[in-house]
């Protein structure tokens, strides 16, 4: 049996890609591209939108469809190809200033309304693409080229957020569990209704740097040692839990989705107008 | 089947204008004085077989209607003053990506949340020049409830037709002004859609345009795949740095507008021909300066108006002819600044006679405030 | 009844609430049936409910130019706020109609004072106040034919709300002739 590689979706002549060695945006896609290959996906039936920042880099590497917009409104853009175009395979990769940092009102909304997209988010804990400045994700007390002396505000929990607002599927991985990952991201496109794969991910050239993890393998090593799968982890007293993040499937749902919703609406209209 | 005359509010005809164009795509946030153009696209959306969206700000609205757009509908938003402020910069992906969309901002007296339900035409420039980067788009502004209508038709014409934002932006007055308006049956006025690609789906660039200066514009899930980008790019949609290609597509998006500049350059007159006073109006004011011109006529004075029925692009060559043959020119308009009589200024120069009758307190300009202007 | 002019400006005040947008619309409307052109512009207070609210109405055979009523033909005020807000915009020999329920009388060349409110609420529906005034306005100057206010009600309400409209209107005409 041979195994998807996803390369049938990428650019020719684009490799060697242009994210630093041990950043994990590299993983994340060769992980959703097996996906798309796993899922049967076509370029025409499927819309990749981006919005600023390492991650927002990602279009200019496929053959799909693809929209590259505005700083963290690439889930508003996405609405509305998914609303208008239900046939369409959306997908919007982020980083964590897109999603829950300048763009988190659209993030909780689009949950909230439980738009059949599939939001991929790298959360790599700072601004990597402008110098490493602090993110809505960046954990207290931890040091940025804007937090220089730690950073004074509390970390946003991403998936919590999700599942708080609506999301029908949540996962969290990361990029030293990539079979794991890419799995993550098949079961989010194939859900109906908002689906959200976080991807924890190495950014050694600034958050590393700044934080006593310059070697990548330091980074790499921190979400191999502090990741458990969430059932051992929710197994743990709150002591214990410290310092650990649960990664694999947190939120599970089949809630129906916009398009549905809007779709029985419509019937309901059409009837009430023709009686 | 032409309909018998009805009373129709302004923003009201603009919804009917935009169905009759086809529109089937809404995405926006309530905001007085335009909200009556959402409580109608929600309420006929579904019925055609089109999309209603209130979205969570003017930002997520914006970036919707470009969405469905890429999508294959022809999509609009209407906002006023705040809203539309912060429709800026994804109106700028709108104008670099060639997406066609309409925006309506039916404008009230700012600054900032100000008299929010109180007329004003002090957005001209802001519709202009809003965004960042140089780029440019079509601004059209109706004065009565028929143009409501009519000009919301054109204004999804030349949005497929130059792939360009096109802004609709009656004054508060119009917005809510109610008229007696026969609609056009369907096949009266021309509907255009939006130019489709038809060679081989490999070879298709989405920025290289035909000798028209517009290139065709295929929609996701068909059989030309496509990207588009606010990031600066070359004919594919990718990104590319260029020099060469920056100055080859920062000029494409201006030259669309400028080889089209007589179709899109709409303006009308009344007794212009021989006037010595031609007043320049646009909106609600192009009204009272019509009165205004008739009383001066019944007392002897040769006047006329110029109404500028497309704001941008400016029609400086309509200004410059019926401008440079009057002794005296008067801009009516809404706000403190100018802003049409800066531009008229500029088209007529510093040695013209040109007055100006502002009002910016939310009042509307009546007729004998322009003849006291002009005695 | 008076002999119909090509031109009527008509003012229509009181507060919000009391229905006087829709007045408007109504006489703009009844006014288009008979194939004139009519324009309707509309002023409130800060607050919607229980501030003032105005109607403007200008009917015209030919076209209407400026859209606001600067010389009223014929003002309606049906609250104190608005009796002295828009008296004033009546034209020499214009017809000033007021609610005296609400509103302490006056006299004077053109002043024409009826408890329209007392007048509704007799008829179980206060609601019905500015249905009264539009067809007793009608029926004193000729604005529009009272069978095209008619016509509009029919149009535009059907079951109960149509015949309490109907009534209230027959109601105003009577007080007319």
């Amino acid at each position: 049996m041979s195994h998807a590689t996803g390369i049938r979706y990428l650019k020719d002549g684009v490799l060697p890609h242009m994210w630093c060695p041990g950043c994990g945006i590299g993983i994340m896609m060769g992980a959703m591209l097996r996906a798309f290959e796993e899922l049967g996906y076509t370029n025409r039936d499927t819309v990749v939108v981006t919005g600023i920042g390492c991650t927002g880099k990602l279009d200019d590497y496929l053959v799909t469809n693809a929209l590259h917009t505005t700083h963290g409104r690439a889930l508003a853009y996405a609405t509305g190809i998914k609303a208008f175009n239900p046939k369409l395979n959306v997908v919007a990769v982020m980083g964590d200033g897109d999603s829950v940092t300048i763009g988190g009102n659209h993030f909780i909304h689009a949950a909230r309304r439980n738009m059949d997209l599939t939001a991929i988010v790298i959360n790599n804990f700072n601004y990597g693409m402008t110098g490493g400045q602090v993110s809505g994700t960046t954990p207290g007390g931890r040091f940025t080229s804007t937090t220089a002396w730690g950073n004074p505000e509390r970390d946003f929990d991403i998936c919590a957020l999700a599942q708080v607002a609506g999301a029908n599927y949540v996962a969290r991985e990361t990029p030293y569990r990539g079979w794991e990952l890419k799995e993550a991201i098949k079961e989010g496109l194939g859900r109906k209704g908002f689906s959200l794969v976080e991807v924890f991910s190495p950014c050694p050239t600034h958050f590393g740097k700044n934080n006593e993890m310059k070697e990548t393998r330091q980074m790499l090593h921190w979400l191999k040692e502090k990741a458990l799968p969430a059932e051992e982890y929710n197994r743990l007293d709150k002591e214990a839990a410290e310092g650990f993040f649960p990664v694999g499937k947190l939120v599970d749902r089949h809630e129906p989705d916009f398009n549905a919703r809007y779709e029985e609406i419509r019937q309901k209209a059409m009837a009430a107008k023709k009686g | 089947m032409r309909s018998e005359a009805k009373l129709m509010q302004g923003n009201q005809a603009i919804a009917e204008g935009a169905f009759y164009a086809g529109a089937r795509f809404y995405a926006g946030y309530p905001i007085t004085p335009s909200s009556e153009i959402a409580e109608e696209c929600s309420k006929r959306m579904p019925l055609v077989g089109g999309v209603y969206m209130q979205m969570e700000d003017e930002i997520a609205s914006m970036g919707a209607i470009i969405g469905a757009s890429l999508a294959g509908a022809k999509s609009f938003t209407a906002t006023s003053g705040p809203g539309f402020s912060l429709m800026q910069e994804n109106l700028g992906l709108a104008v670099m990506g060639e997406v066609p969309c309409v925006v309506v901002d039916v404008q009230r007296a700012g600054p900032s949340t100000g008299l929010a339900t109180k007329p004003a035409q002090a957005d001209v420039m802001q519709i202009r020049w809003g965004r960042h980067g140089d780029q440019t788009l079509i601004a059209l502004c109706p004065a009565t409830v028929a143009e409501c209508f009519s000009l919301t038709v054109t204004a999804f014409n030349f949005a497929e037709k130059f792939r360009v934002p096109v802004i609709i932006a009656p004054d508060e007055v119009v917005g809510h002004l109610r008229e007696n308006v026969i609609i056009p049956g369907p096949g009266e006025l021309e509907v255009i859609e939006r130019k489709q690609p038809s060679g081989a789906p490999a070879s298709y660039k989405p920025f290289t345009a035909d000798a028209d200066g517009v290139a065709p514009l295929a929609a996701y899930g068909g059989d030309y795949v496509f990207h588009v980008s606010s990031s600066m790019h070359g004919p594919e949609g990718y990104s590319n740095n260029e020099p060469a290609n920056a100055t080859w597509r920062v000029g494409q998006l201006h030259r669309k507008l400028e080889m089209h500049r007589d179709e899109i350059v709409i303006t009308k007159t009344f007794d212009a021909d021989d006037a010595e006073v031609l007043f320049i109006a646009f909106g609600a004011t192009t009204r009272a300066s019509r009165a205004a011109a008739l009383e001066l006529r019944k007392q002897g004075v040769k006047a006329g108006v110029l109404q500028l029925v497309t704001l941008w692009p400016f029609a400086d060559r309509e200004v410059a002819k019926l401008g440079g043959r009057a002794k005296t020119v008067v801009v009516t308009e809404m706000n403190y600044s100018g802003q049409v009589a800066g531009e008229v200024r500029r088209v007529l120069g510093s040695g013209a006679d040109i007055r100006q009758v502002n009002s910016y307190n939310g009042q509307i300009i009546r007729p004998r405030a322009i003849l006291k202007a002009v005695q | 009844m008076a002999e119909k002019k090509e031109r009527y400006e008509v003012i229509l005040a009181g507060s919000g609430g009391q229905g006087l947008v829709l007045s408007g619309i109504m006489l703009a409307e009844a006014a288009i049936l008979e194939g004139k052109n009519a324009v309707q512009t509309v002023s409130y207070g800060t607050y919607v409910r229980g501030g003032f609210s105005m109607a403007g109405v200008i009917i015209d055979s030919e076209e209407i130019i400026f859209q606001e009523v600067e010389n009223a033909d014929v003002v309606l005020a049906l609250t104190e706020e608005t009796m002295e807000m828009y008296e004033p915009l009546a034209k020499e020999g214009a017809t000033v109609v007021y609610d005296t329920t609400l509103i302490k009388e006056r006299t004077g060349k053109g002043l024409f004072g009826h408890p329209f409110t007392d007048m509704a609420n007799k008829m179980g529906n206060v609601g019905m106040v500015n249905i009264i005034a539009l067809g007793y306005m009608a029926k004193k100057n000729g604005i529009v034919d009272t069978e095209s206010l008619a016509e509009v009600i029919k149009r535009r309400f059907s079951g109960k709300t149509r015949e309490a409209n109907l009534k209230a209107l027959e109601a105003g005409i009577a007080l007319a002739v």
